[in-house]
């Protein structure tokens, strides 16, 4: 595999993508591209669709129809794990972190494709295991300063509170040093200092290197740091383009605002 | 964590020595053999353990796969093999020299498998069942794995009850002792067997497997893969996404989880001389669940503790012929005042809570 990534490859790639549950039409036809090292966005009301479609990309769902390419490779009908072996992380918007475990340890899962050791090297306690064990808590032990959190790396993650979750999740999917990572809602439930802070914090990963897709409803935030937005209404793709030219399309305006205001 | 794992290791050594010596003190030999089969059942209990409190899978059948392991090894060592001694399978391995002779009580002439290859073939009959019933089982959850592997029990169950060969009712007895060592020089022959003067050194094997079982475990939950099946218990989607391959690492365990199980199941076999079909029995598999939950779910020591503890008593019949009863009361008992294990237990809240009501 060639570790040199063509400039004009786009990190991420949606062609004619579908998704139905029985008579549903929940994506309906959505192409677009993600830039490498861009930030997008993905916007639209309740029921547009947005959290299926990071379903599909990250390979939770099937697709009904159309192909993702992601660098350059097809990943529709690839396991999730398999997605994010090849470099593709997530944050879900109901935190999702591990039960009994603590914020380091969490982190340390997403450590798991960058690490290798199997189960009889584990079962046996192989001295192989040791080195690659220091530099997963090593590296772990960064991104929690990073989310500026390394504090509190022995408590329990789901103890901590809202925003302090949402860190160690961004962390754990940091952790497997992501080429795209699929943030969905991050500022949900955040007050707008938080939500400020994420902001800032998505615009340094996207400075590390990482190409961020998002789907969001706060606009402000949005509206800030994404170099490009689509739009989904009803499954289906109704805008693209800059976040200035976005917030003076008359269609947004109409679905977002509702006809008479738009009139 | 490192040191603290090796220091409690070291401790359960210490106890097994202590074990020894109480029952010389007590003059108590004979609980020494129960000591030894309740080491051999703390095995199973704690490869179960991992399998339910640390990758979050339930399995209401392990007494099957116990089974496998005690019955195929039993099968393998007593079944005469002499009227099939042209055919090439056994041609093949007598060539190999997994075969022994010798002579039934008439005199006839016998033909059996070597303890030590009938214990192999028994585990690995056990890890490949584990293999061809998780792949399609372990995509279940929750109610519905515990009823497919209860499920799975039964069928072993009932093919050990109707199968002439297995023994049928009677099971299957006169299992030969199995020698792991030769004699050497002034030491005999280590030998798993009930006879009396093999009765220490037995002690000491089962202890020692089940030392080195608990250390291999213990290994496995801090490591990579320890985490990695820790993370799917908690939630399946979060660890795929974030590269777990969680359907094989809930095969990889179950499959080891029954392996234990058919070591705990040959070895006891060759101990106690004979197995028979209620160690196959549904009341056993949920025994196994109720002592993994009484030590707690995410706590191997405490199911190791509580589970050989319990079972000693048991063995001892202490319990009388409540015995399947006081487990079923112990299984409730603990899920309404102890879901963390007994050893977790803080006394004060709970009796607030019993008498005084309110949360604690």
């Amino acid at each position: 595999m060639s570790g040199v990534q063509d400039l004009n490859t786009p990190m991420l790639a949606l062609q004619g993508v579908h998704k139905r549950f029985g008579g549903l039409h929940a994506v309906n036809d959505v192409s677009f591209q993600v830039a490498a090292g861009s930030i997008k966005a993905v916007i639209g009301p309740n029921g547009a669709g947005k959290t299926t479609l990071f379903n599909l990309i990250a390979g939770n769902l099937p697709v009904s129809a159309g192909t993702i390419v992601f660098q350059g490779q097809e990943i529709q009908g690839k396991k999730t794990h398999q997605v994010a072996r090849l470099g593709m992380a997530r944050t879900f918007q109901n935190i999702k972190l591990f039960h009994g475990m603590t914020a380091l340890e969490c982190v340390m899962v997403g450590r798991h494709v960058q690490s290798r050791s199997g189960f009889f090297a584990g079962m046996f306690n192989l001295p192989s295991t040791w080195k690659e064990e220091r530099a997963i808590r090593a590296r772990s032990l960064e991104l929690l300063e990073l989310m500026q959190i390394a504090d509190l790396a022995g408590v329990e993650a789901t103890s901590l509170a809202f925003g302090q979750q949402r860190a160690v999740e961004m962390a754990r999917a940091l952790a497997s040093e992501p080429k795209l990572l699929l943030l969905d809602e991050p500022a949900a439930g955040l007050n707008i200092y938080e939500t400020a802070e994420v902001a800032r914090l998505i615009c340094a990963i996207r400075d590390m290197g990482v190409t961020v897709l998002l789907v969001e409803h706060d606009m402000s935030l949005v509206m800030d740091i994404s170099d490009e937005i689509v739009v989904l209404s009803f499954g289906s793709k109704l805008a693209e383009d800059t976040p200035a030219n976005i917030q003076k399309d008359a269609e947004v305006i109409k679905i977002y605002l509702g006809e008479d205001d738009a009139g | 964590m490192l040191t603290r794992k090796n220091y409690s290791l070291a401790g359960l050594c210490l106890a097994t020595v202590g074990l020894h010596l109480l029952t010389v003190l007590a003059d108590a030999p004979f609980y020494l053999t129960q000591l030894t089969m309740a080491a051999y059942y703390g095995l199973v209990i704690i490869g179960l353990g991992v399998l339910m409190g640390y990758a979050g899978q339930i399995s209401i059948g392990h007494a099957g796969f116990f089974a496998i392991g005690g019955y195929v090894s039993a099968a393998l060592t007593t079944r005469n093999l002499a009227p099939f001694e042209a055919s090439w399978p056994v041609r093949l391995l007598d060539g190999l020299g997994l075969l022994v002779p010798g002579q039934d009580v008439y005199g006839a002439h016998l033909l059996t498998v070597s303890p030590w290859a009938a214990c192999g073939c028994a585990v690995t009959a056990a890890a490949v069942i584990a293999l061809i019933i998780g792949v399609p089982v372990l995509k279940l959850k929750g109610h519905y794995l515990a009823m497919a592997t209860l499920g799975f029990g039964t069928i072993i169950y009932r093919i050990l009850l109707a199968s002439p060969y297995f023994g049928e009712a009677d099971g299957i007895s006169e299992t030969p002792g199995f020698t792991l060592l030769p004699a050497l020089g002034s030491w005999g022959p280590l030998v798993i067997s009930g006879d009396v003067e093999h009765r220490v050194a037995n002690f000491y094997l089962a202890w020692g497997v089940l030392i080195v079982g608990a250390w291999l475990l213990l290994n496995l939950i801090g490591s990579r893969v320890g985490r990695a099946l820790r993370s799917l218990h908690s939630s399946e989607e979060a660890a795929e996404a974030s590269g777990v391959d969680t359907a094989r690492f809930k095969l990889q365990v179950f499959i080891l989880s029954a392996v234990y199980a058919a070591v705990a199941g040959a070895l006891l076999t060759h101990f106690n001389g004979g197995i028979g079909p209620s160690e196959a029995s549904v009341m056993k598999s949920v025994r196994y669940v109720a002592l993994v939950a009484v030590g707690g779910m995410t706590n191997l020591w405490g199911a190791l503790i509580m589970g050989v503890g319990l079972t000693f008593l048991s063995l001892r019949g202490v319990f009388g012929a409540f015995d399947d009863a006081v487990f079923g009361l112990i299984l409730i008992f603990v899920m309404l005042f102890a879901p963390d294990g007994i050893l977790s237990l803080r006394l004060k809240p709970l009796l607030r809570r019993m008498f005084l009501g309110g949360p604690s």
